[in-house]
């Protein structure tokens, strides 16, 4: 198995060593099966011990995996007759999210995600997941047309933010995520989020403002990026493992702080350790959001992630005002 | 040698700047950074802070803005003593509320409430950069809400003026959702006919940027302002290249059709109280 990370290299050992056993009492034809099952229960508690313990800074590793499945590895497995859709309509088509239409259990939705590549070149043509204004405005043109015809926009979240560059200010960067976050709050059919991968800032939020959102078990999401929490709290971007886990970034934290819904579970080592059962556990949690909320009008849509939107938030008061008298 | 200047009859005086430093107790001069002059605080004050020299407009805290932009004495506050939590018990976060709190004069960094403008009614919400640089966590994303939801119920329009360097950082994914609780607030005004008009003035970046302040139904701006989602420093490392020097300004902005117009501030009261007027005609309300 390629790309362990270091933190599992306990586990990994493990594995090797068990194979190593196999095969060795297949050729010389002798009976190890003892050491191999004894071996087999320490491995059990080795993981449990390196996957049950994982720090904030782990996930983020996981997170950012080079296997780590994408928005189109999971379209093609949860959703059925896929057809993408390009462009803004006014600019071009950015390639750090796709879109389109599909079914879902038989029932049409629209979906849409940040698309990272899984080579270099696929990066460059996909700036690495992370959008410019024409990618939002596709997303958000996409999402009109399913509020047209009435069916859900699902919303698979992945970037390391939206594209710090000149072109994108240009073509009004804050714009084009401010007008979604407003488009989002209104849409009268259901929005589910759900974070897959990275989810920094307000490239991530640009297409998450949902009815329900939900995290996989080792994504994280966040005002910004670990690297760049350390950059400008500490004025130094090596302490990002730290900074990882001062933020509260992952999904434990959200669900402690009442801001997703569910965690979906990962297979013990991340998501891209077992695709399709990772694929199979999402849909099943959105299928049940689907179910849920397809119960709820128009309206109760919008009241509803008004509500949820509304109540979150810290803060207390000071009877000794000292503003303006 | 200074009572010399101060004896010429001008609106303003220059001195050297490094005579200032050893001559006169800081306050009472200032600085400018458009034209590098020295200015007289108090003439400053008298010319709204606006440097008679060169134009620069110098920042303004959000009471010298609420005087500057509403009648007299028509300013009511809400929720002035709303503070903030520590709810990632942030290292130091208390602390440097506290002292940004003593150093300000204020519990947060946006003041909000409702007055007139030339007898015409508005909820309004000023950030303050002096506090926190302005950012936005739970409290600013709080009164904020509030006041858009007060300006919806009671059939006024909201005006906001923002500064601030973007989300508050302590606060993690909490300050990431105020922008879409504020988002959630301004839709249902805005469906709800209601008037929202915003003013950028220097700083307005990063997650204030990418909400609330660009989706005015008009979107107004100080000159010169910087305004941008991304700061200058992260999009030269990351493009490797020179940026134009008047990148991110109020101008640059009005030159890519981002903004409505660039308005002086001497302008500001009177072109907002037009566009108040203008709506009081007719529509919906
Ligand atoms: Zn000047």
């Amino acid at each position: 198995m390629a790309n362990r990370l270091d933190f599992e290299r306990p586990v990994q050992e493990l594995e090797d060593k068990i194979e190593e056993l196999k095969s060795f009492m297949d050729e010389k034809n002798i009976d190890l099966s003892d050491e191999i099952s004894r071996l087999q229960k320490r491995l059990a508690y080795m993981e449990e011990e390196v996957y049950g313990n994982m720090t904030a800074w782990n996930r983020v590793q996981l997170a950012r995996h080079p296997e780590r499945p994408t928005t189109l590895d999971y379209i093609d497995r949860i959703f059925d007759d896929f057809i993408e859709l390009h462009g803004d309509r006014a600019f071009g088509d950015d390639e750090a999210i796709v879109g389109g239409i599909a079914t879902f259990e038989d029932k049409p939705v629209t979906v849409v995600g940040h698309q990272r590549g899984k080579d270099t070149k696929e990066n460059l043509r996909r700036n690495f997941g992370m959008p410019h204004p024409e990618g939002y405005r596709k997303a958000l043109r996409l999402m009109k047309q399913a509020e047209k015809f009435n069916r859900p926009v699902v919303f698979l979240l992945d970037t390391k933010g939206a594209f710090p560059g000149k072109a994108a200010e240009e073509r009004g960067q804050s714009e084009a995520i401010a007008r979604n976050l407003i488009e989002m709050a209104g849409l009268t059919v259901p929005i589910v989020c759900i974070v897959i991968g990275e989810g920094a800032s307000g490239g991530a939020l640009a297409i998450g403002v949902g009815n329900h959102v939900h995290m996989l078990e080792n994504s994280w999401y966040s005002v910004i990026s670990p690297e760049g929490a350390a950059a400008l709290l500490w004025k130094d971007s090596s302490l990002a493992q730290q900074a990882a886990d001062t933020m509260k970034i992952t999904a434990p934290d959200l669900k402690e702080l009442d801001v997703i819904d569910e965690i979906v579970p990962e297979a013990k080592g991340g998501a891209h350790r077992n695709v399709e059962e990772q694929a199979a556990s999402i849909q099943k949690v959105l299928k049940k959001s689907l179910e849920e909320l397809s119960k709820l009008s128009k309206t109760e849509l919008v009241e509803q992630r008004y509500e949820k939107y509304r109540n979150i938030g810290q803060y207390t008061f000071v009877t000794d005002t000292i503003g303006l008298k | 040698m200074l009572k010399d200047i101060f004896n010429k009859k001008k609106k303003y005086a220059t001195v050297p700047s490094e005579k200032i430093k050893q001559d006169v107790p800081e306050g009472i001069m200032t600085k400018c950074p458009g034209c590098k002059s020295i200015i007289y605080s108090k003439e400053l004050e008298k010319s709204n802070k606006v440097c008679v020299k060169c134009g620069y407009h110098h920042q303004m805290n959000a009471f010298e803005r609420i005087k500057n932009t509403l009648d007299e004495g028509s300013f009511e506050e809400f929720n002035a003593g709303m503070i903030s939590e520590n709810p990632l018990s942030f290292p130091d976060y208390v602390e440097r509320l506290e002292k940004d709190r003593k150093k300000s004069s204020l519990n947060e960094a946006v003041v909000t409430g409702e007055g007139t403008i030339n007898s015409q009614r508005t909820a309004i919400a000023v950030m303050d950069a002096r506090f926190r640089m302005g950012s936005m966590g739970s409290v600013v994303g709080e009164k904020i809400t509030r006041t858009i939801e007060h300006a919806d119920k009671e059939k006024i329009p909201f005006i906001i003026f923002t500064a601030s360097g973007g989300a508050r950082m302590q606060e993690g994914v909490l300050s990431l959702m105020q922008m879409a609780k504020s988002s959630v607030a301004l839709k249902r005004f805005s469906d709800n006919g209601g008037l929202f008009i915003s003013v950028m003035t220097h700083p307005t970046t990063g997650g204030v940027s990418a909400s609330f302040a660009s989706v005015g139904d008009y979107n107004f701006a100080e000159p010169k302002a910087m305004i941008g989602f991304a700061g200058r420093r992260i999009i030269e490392q990351t493009i490797r290249e020179d940026l134009p020097e008047d990148f991110q300004t109020a101008e640059f902005l009005l030159n890519h059709g981002q903004l409505d117009s660039v308005i002086h501030r001497a302008d500001m009261k009177k072109t907002l109280s037009t566009v108040l007027m203008i709506h009081s005609k007719g529509g919906d309300r």
